[in-house]
């Protein structure tokens, strides 16, 4: 068990590409962490750097207390799950798992008795002579954890491991993973584009964006206080609100609406963030929306509208009637962000 | 599925007509031929024959020139495949791992291929030529006194490296793409499982080139025992006397230089046989391959 320590990390391409600028945090020993972001925003290349499948450009990477910045894949002490797997196609499962314990020259019963408790574990045992392409993407993407687990490593490193499986089986792979990485408590780095993974698996989540770190925090401090427009708007389905508005005196208004106040010593124009789900119909409500389309979907309904002449979703119950045309809006208790109008970044 | 068809008989056989013409005038028609001969003893002059059974054939295998020239080619299509195998996938591993410049690189490991084998064999005359043969002077500066076409074995030399020479582009490319199709993610994958570079090669790297490293075994075979006629031709200087000469050269001799067109027959018809067994051990083997997806 480990934690892991960047300082100042970076990745530059020999072209002058700064695919990571410098990154500095800590993962503490057991912590599940997710790097989350749109593609090319630099986590994949984060994570192969801690792999050691990257050159670090500058700056030091600590596993435990040792720094690996030149230290070989093989020997510092981790474990990936790729994508598409990356398993041996013409080894069985059974020496796909082995394989990484047969080159650190452990025993055979030793590696046979792991092999066994890893295929146990996940389910596999009577897969075991079989060779990858008789797998199904499930079975492949459980043998790819398992050469992971069998080697007791670490740190675990997941590369976007269930974006090959079908929706259905992903949820329950999820499920699985974070199972899996509570009951080894072994510290786990996740990179993903898909929020939902990164909200329901993470212990934190390290959002980022054009190879800068936008935020890190817990998935209720990301949700709830977003950093920045970008991590407002990536983290979520439907996204938070972004309205155009200003401060004035305390008060934040939308267009004449007045949505809310703020004790912030902040005047003129912001971005104000409101999540769909923190607004709701009611008689007395301060908001005026133009409802235009709703969407439905089974537990919940998406009211597509407009507020001084600006977008706007909002969430409600399957159980809310709602018509077309303007209706009021009130606003859950300090559900209002607020972003600095040119930077984007909170306020 | 709609089944397609003809509305005539005879329009699909009249397409395929000049195919099987093609087929039957140069292939089966020779090979008939030569079949056929291989039982008569010729007139050199060509005034007639006489049949003699299978008395060519029980010639050959008592001739110990050629059960020489059969185990000749034997060392030969070892020595060949194995070297331009070899050669081929050592250079093709490198180029791999070259980033900058590779497709320069490339292609300039990949002209050897547009040399045609004659035109190969007079390189290889001019490499080991007696007098100022770069290869020649070389080996005398070792101090050996290399004869191309005088020495048995340094003739044989010579036609090895040159055929050698001459094959490798064609196995390069080949275990190039063979080696650029293996997924980066299991090479990364063995990175981080196998810390030594060369039992990551035959673990995962080796294995996963083989049906690749297969069909050029095949194909090198064929090459070294058929296709090195024309660098051998041009080596042996029309002096095949004392030299070193593979089954194929020796039909030709045979049959063209010492007019013994029934034994050059019979020589043809084993050659045939040996085919024939290569190609049903291929498919055979192709069909039991393994494929990967």
């Amino acid at each position: 068990m480990a934690q892991v320590t960047l300082d100042n990390v970076r990745k530059v391409y020999p072209n002058g590409f700064e695919a990571v600028k410098p990154a500095s945090y800590n993962i503490a020993d057991g912590e599940f962490v997710v790097l989350v972001g749109p593609s090319g925003c630099g986590k994949s290349t984060m994570l192969r750097m801690i792999a050691g499948l990257e050159d670090i450009s500058d700056g030091a990477l600590k596993i435990g207390d040792r720094q690996v910045n030149k230290v070989d894949p093989a020997d510092r002490d981790i474990a990936m799950v790729f994508q598409n797997y990356a398993l041996y196609p013409h080894m069985t499962v059974r020496k796909n798992i082995g394989y990484g314990l047969k080159n650190r020259k452990i025993d055979k019963s030793t590696i046979e008795a792991k092999v066994q408790e890893a295929a146990t574990m996940l389910n596999l045992t009577e897969y075991l002579d079989r060779k990858p392409s008789q797998l199904s993407g499930g079975q492949r993407q459980r043998v790819a954890m398992g050469r992971a687990i069998v080697r007791d490593p670490s740190l675990f490193l997941f590369d976007e491991p269930l974006s090959n499986l079908d929706a259905k089986l992903r949820n329950q792979m999820r499920i699985e993973i974070k199972a899996l990485q509570r009951r080894l408590g072994v510290t786990s780095i996740y990179v993903t584009h898909d929020q939902i993974e990164a909200m329901t698996m993470a212990d934190r989540i390290i959002v980022m964006n054009g190879g800068i770190i936008e935020q890190i925090g817990t998935p209720a401090e990301v949700y709830h206080s977003p950093a920045s427009t970008f991590v407002a708007s990536f983290m979520g389905a439907p996204p938070m609100n972004l309205l155009e508005g200003r401060v004035d005196g305390g008060m934040i208004r939308v267009g004449d609406t007045v949505v809310g106040n703020t004790t912030l010593a902040v005047t003129g124009p912001v971005t104000v963030g409101i999540r769909p789900e923190d607004l709701e119909p009611s008689v007395g409500g301060q908001l005026r929306i133009d409802v235009s389309i709703i969407e439905e979907l089974g537990a919940h309904r998406l009211v597509h509208g407009h507020i001084a002449g600006q977008a706007l979703t909002m969430q409600i119950g399957k159980d809310t009637a709602i018509g077309d045309g303007p209706i009021p809006v009130a606003i859950k208790n300090n559900a209002v962000s607020l972003f600095d109008h040119q930077t984007g970044n909170r306020l | 599925m709609k089944r397609a068809g003809f509305s005539t008989r005879w329009l699909p056989i009249m397409l395929l007509l000049p195919q099987l013409l093609i087929i039957v005038i140069f292939f089966y028609w020779p090979a008939w031929h030569a079949v056929r001969s291989s039982f008569f003893l010729q007139d050199p002059f060509g005034f007639g024959e006489t049949f003699v059974g299978l008395k060519n054939y029980a010639s050959l295998f008592k001739s110990s020139a050629y059960m020489r020239s059969a185990w000749f080619t034997l060392f030969f299509v070892v020595l060949v495949t194995f070297f331009s195998l070899a050669i081929a996938l050592l250079f093709a591993v490198k180029a791999d791992k070259v980033l900058r410049g590779a497709k320069t690189y490339r292609t300039l490991l990949m002209w050897v291929y547009a040399v045609a084998p004659p035109v190969a064999g007079v390189l290889g005359v001019i490499m080991f030529d007696q007098s100022w043969g770069p290869a020649t002077e070389f080996f005398a500066l070792l101090g050996y006194d290399f004869r191309l076409g005088v020495n048995y074995y340094d003739t044989a030399f010579a036609m090895v490296v040159v055929s050698v020479w001459k094959q490798l582009p064609v196995n390069f490319i080949f275990f190039l793409s063979g080696l650029q199709s293996i997924p980066r993610s299991v090479r990364e994958a063995a990175l981080i499982d196998n810390r030594s570079a060369s039992s990551r090669f035959w673990d995962i790297t080796f294995p996963l080139l083989a049906p690749t490293g297969f069909f050029l075994l095949i194909t090198n075979i064929t090459y070294a025992m058929f296709d090195t006629f024309g660098v051998i031709d041009v080596l042996v200087r029309g002096e095949p006397g004392n030299n070193p000469l593979t089954l194929v050269y020796k039909v030709y001799v045979d049959g063209f230089r010492g007019n013994d067109l029934g034994g050059s027959s019979a020589q043809s018809v084993v050659l045939m046989v040996l085919v024939l067994a290569m190609t049903v051990f291929q498919f055979r083997m192709v069909e039991r391959r393994i494929h990967y997806t």
